[in-house]
């Protein structure tokens, strides 16, 4: 039998510690910006547009090259290679050359002796600009038909008949709002040259591959001659996937123009202006079901800001409409998808990668279908879950074969005494004129693999020395999910050795190369059975050597974690190694890992994107003051499945972590910019992100448990970076239903995500007036490029 | 006017002598006045356990202390904390080991990928040393000026209160 499904592991599914942990507590981890400096490293600052969309006329940059400090000034004339660090269409630019698309879009660079003289150098230069008409936000760019992608549609039945012929039909908008990733540890980069023109870049990416590209790239240079290491980042979520490639090139850049070693670190306002975020949506449907509340159609039509360029926009649309469904069987579907162009910054991956957007609008549906037919949003969920052998296709026309909600759902509902408490909560606001309460339960079916087939490919490195110890690495980076332990703990495991004996690596392009991102939840699955396969070779070598050893066939070679016996010969695994070295025996291997049976036709939005799914689901209750929009979430209840986990304690962390970082995007995280384009929330003195106090009060959170996934991932698991974050769809719904309770539950509430207190409070005044006058038209107009 | 002028600024560029006192070791530095003890740490002492998250006192990742109170090092110029006791998350552990906080932290999986945790150690120990960390809602309280973007709440929480009933 195949190692990864046994069910008895020495080493997997234990909850072993963060293999950083002793580091993190002692200050001893280290990130870039700790690397001590080498001699002669010069600091570099970027020099951004003040402008949204203008033409640049003149660009004096002697100021700048007069300052103190001041060794070099680069802009697009000093690239030797191609001007552009994009990740798929070459449409980003390094540094804008004559025409500019978003306020801060890197211009120019200066090399300084310091960081605080390059950081007083940058600001002295004279630019001159013509303007051009900016289009700011969804509608503007709707409007003027601005997208940076083809518009795309998914389809399956026929959705106008079904709407046409529906006992009951509701069109509306869901807004949902971008996000900040605001990793703690911001964007940082250093390049040393070194000879033929080779460049080492240290960077906190989630993408050292795609590092090494843009670099080689930029600088002319083969990807050979170019070295990216990432050790560890300070968070990454998504930012760092390839928004990373600019600092790196920029630091790259000037370390080859000066010749002496080079970091670019971004102050926290720069970071927060120059990089993209999550996308916002608006998102407009039109939904038909009959008096039960089945749908039988649904219409949707969704349009993303992706900023200047087209970064990684089209995927993260494309993950948006797979999740239009959720959980939810759409027998006639439409899903069309605007990709807007706007002069803002280019935005990019984010945990959940529109996936989350795309969920936002399937959940509020189901909300206001239950408030129109008066029934419990729980009832209405249920009832228009996927089934487990029929009503089982998605409207991209995978089927789905795992699933597991309706048990799950049920074993929750009962676990956070779902209806009692709907019981209290209705009681509660009877009694209550000020403080209204509100509870929602909502699941989370999310799609694990990269829907670009192609990048779903790993690969790993591991030695095994002379002593017994092990080297490893792999090609995913760590940013602080566990994925160096829980690779680690595979690889224990394959050699049934101590974790100790494991030494984790930073992950580096000349050890794995052509690596994918870290990202898409991916990370452990992939990276983990690299590394298996990698260990699993050298384990059948030294086994076939024991055999040989001592005369006989190799399935009688006994291999514990007491040694290896093979007829009258024992040997602990440092002995065996050694010998076997010895007798020359290689103790190296790589591994690879392609997940199977994916396939996808995007012309005919039809295949099987995703390998499997993950699923999970939250209750949450809240409490709102509707004289003033001020709210608490109270208590959150989470059943999440992560398969067979590699370490529960690190799952757990993920899943709490998940659900605080989606319940600040829905709650209280606004990015606000200006009417000329300039992004006024750039630190977190004006953007909420959640605190410590911010942490639901009550918070339950168990893995389910005793079923392990159905597809043969690496013994048994499930991602889980991504799925948790969209359990906090039901705090943002838990706000609404509160809000609801204003009108009685007659009118539905339509709060917006974020949904901050201003928003709770200008949805509780709009409940009050259309509840007192309830024939208004409750319908918004259907977008502009339909 | 103008010369005045030219000589106050050429004296707030000059650098200044400046003997700290960090982790019980003397430290005699030669900085620009306006460099803040954030950076005298990171950058002149090559204590990099203090972290940047956002150089604006707004995140508390480069908390330390200062006379035994929680510090933002980003908000004080290094000539500030001239004479004072400057402890950081390299100096908390003694010679028999980890700082209880410290191990507290290990124990319950305070974080995940690490660059607040000194911060939060740092602002921890004394909280719970000003008998601030009674109860889980004074520790949310008190913990709320430092961040952690990957939401590791309710294990730093967990982490502070068996640190401050004196258990790992």
């Amino acid at each position: 039998m195949h190692a990864a499904f046994t069910d008895v592991t020495r080493v997997v599914a234990k909850a072993l510690p963060h293999d950083s942990a002793a580091k993190h507590v002692a200050g001893t981890a280290v990130y870039v910006d700790d690397i001590p400096e080498p001699a002669g490293l010069l600091h570099v600052q970027l020099g951004g547009s003040a402008e949204a969309h203008a033409r640049v006329v003149k660009l004096d940059l002697e100021p700048v090259r007069a300052m103190p400090g001041v060794v070099a000034v680069l802009t697009a004339a000093d690239i030797p290679g191609r001007n552009d660090v994009s990740p798929v269409a070459g449409d980003d630019p390094l540094f804008a050359d004559g025409l500019v698309e978003h306020v801060g879009q890197p211009l120019f660079a200066v090399v300084a002796r310091s960081y605080r003289e390059a950081r007083m150098a940058v600001r002295q230069a004279r630019v001159e600009y013509e303007p051009l008409p900016a289009l700011l936000d969804i509608d503007a760019a709707m409007r003027e038909k601005l997208f940076i992608s083809e518009p795309y549609e998914m389809k399956r039945g026929d959705a106008e008949r079904a709407l046409g012929r529906a006992r009951n039909r509701l069109k509306g908008r869901v807004v949902v709002g971008g996000q900040e990733h605001f990793y703690l540890e911001g964007q940082v980069a250093m390049a040393i040259p070194g000879e033929d023109g080779e460049m080492t870049v240290h960077s906190s990416t989630q993408h050292p591959s795609e590092i090494q590209h843009v670099v080689a790239r930029v600088l002319g240079l083969p990807h050979a001659r170019v070295v990216v290491e990432t050790r560890r980042m300070g968070g990454g979520f998504g930012g760092k996937e390839s928004q990373a490639s600019f600092v790196a090139a920029a630091a790259a850049l000037a370390a080859r123009v000066t010749g002496h070693p080079a970091k670019l670190r971004l102050d926290r306002d720069d970071d927060m202006t120059m990089t993209g975020k999550r996308h916002d949506f608006v998102m407009d449907y039109d939904v038909g079901f009959d008096d039960d509340g089945r749908i039988t159609g649904i219409d949707f039509a969704f349009a993303s800001r992706c900023g200047r360029s087209a970064d990684l926009s089209d995927a993260i649309n494309d993950r948006a409409m797979f999740h239009a469904d959720n959980a939810y069987y759409l027998e006639n579907a439409r899903i069309r998808s605007y990709r807007c162009k706007t002069h803002t910054v280019s935005n990019t991956a984010f945990r959940g990668f529109g996936g989350p957007q795309g969920m936002c609008a399937i959940e509020r549906v189901i909300e206001e279908i239950a408030l129109h037919l008066g029934k419990d949003p729980l009832d209405v969920r249920k009832l228009n879950l996927y089934g487990t052998t029929d009503r089982n296709v998605t409207p991209y026309y995978m089927t789905v074969e795992d699933n597991i909600l309706p048990g799950l759902i049920e074993e929750l509902e009962r676990s956070a005494e779902y209806r009692r408490r709907r019981e209290a909560v209705k009681a509660f606001n009877a009694a209550s004129p000020v403080l209204k309460k509100g509870l929602a339960l909502t699941p989370v079916k999310f799609g694990i693999s990269f829907t670009t087939t192609h990048l779903n490919q790993a690969g790993a490195l591991v030695h095994v020395y002379q002593d017994g110890s092990v080297h490893l690495n792999h090609g995913g980076t760590e940013m602080g999910q566990g994925l160096n332990i829980k690779v680690a703990q595979v690889v224990a495991e394959t050699f049934a050795i101590d974790i100790g004996q494991v030494r984790i690596t930073a992950t580096s392009t000349d050890k794995v190369p052509n690596t994918s991102a870290t990202a898409a939840s991916s990370g452990s699955d992939m990276n983990g059975m690299a590394a298996q396969a990698a260990a699993t070779a050298i384990k059948q070598r030294l086994r076939d050597f024991a055999a040989v050893t001592a005369g006989v066939p190799p399935d009688h070679v006994s291999w514990t974690a007491e040694g290896i016996t093979a007829g009258d010969r024992h040997w602990t695994f440092a002995e065996l190694a050694k010998e076997a070295y010895l007798a020359r025996i290689s103790l190296s291997s790589t591994g690879y890992y392609r997940t199977p049976k994916i396939h996808w036709n995007r012309k005919a939005a039809r295949g099987r994107p995703f390998y499997y799914f993950a699923y999970g689901a939250a209750v949450s209750e809240a409490v709102i003051d509707t004289l003033t929009g001020e709210n608490r979430i109270l208590r959150v209840d989470i059943l999440h499945d992560v398969g067979r986990s590699l370490n529960p304690a690190i799952d757990l962390g993920q899943v709490e972590g998940g659900f605080i970082q989606g319940m600040g995007w829905l709650t209280t995280e606004e990015l606000w910019f200006d009417s000329s384009g300039r992004l006024r929330t750039h630190a977190p003195s004006t953007y909420k992100i959640p605190a410590c106090s911010d942490r639901p009060p009550v918070f339950n959170i168990r893995l389910i448990e005793g079923q392990p996934n159905r597809e043969e991932t690496i013994y048994r698991s499930k991602a889980v970076g991504e799925p948790p974050l969209m359990l906090a769809i039901s705090a943002w719904l838990a706000l609404a239903d509160a809000v609801a309770a204003v009108g009685d539950h007659k009118v539905a509430p339509r709060l917006d995500a974020p949904a901050t207190p201003e928003r709770i409070l200008a949805a509780v005044c709009d409940v009050r007036r259309r509840a007192a006058a309830p024939a208004e038209a409750a319908v918004p107009e259907r977008p502009a490029a339909e | 006017m103008e010369t005045t002028l030219e000589l106050t600024k050429a004296a707030a560029d000059a650098p200044v002598p400046v003997v700290l006192d960090v982790n019980g070791r003397i430290h005699r530095l030669t900085l620009d006045s306006r460099v803040t003890l954030l950076d005298a740490l990171r950058d002149h002492l090559g204590l990099t356990g203090t972290k940047k998250g956002c150089d604006r006192g707004e995140c508390g990742a480069c908390t330390v202390h200062i006379d035994g109170r929680a510090a933002l090092s980003c908000l004080q110029f290094a000539v500030m904390a001239e004479g004072r006791a400057i402890t950081t998350i390299e100096g908390l552990a003694g010679d028999a080991g980890l700082h209880p906080v410290q191990e507290a932290f290990l124990a319950h999986d305070a974080f995940q990928c690490g660059f607040c945790t000194s911060g939060q150690i740092m602002s921890a120990t004394t909280a719970i040393r000003e008998g601030r960390a009674g109860s889980d809602a004074e520790i949310r309280e008190v913990m709320s000026g430092n961040l952690c973007r990957c939401g590791a709440y309710p294990q730093i929480v967990a982490a502070v209160r068996a640190a401050a009933q004196g258990r790992d």
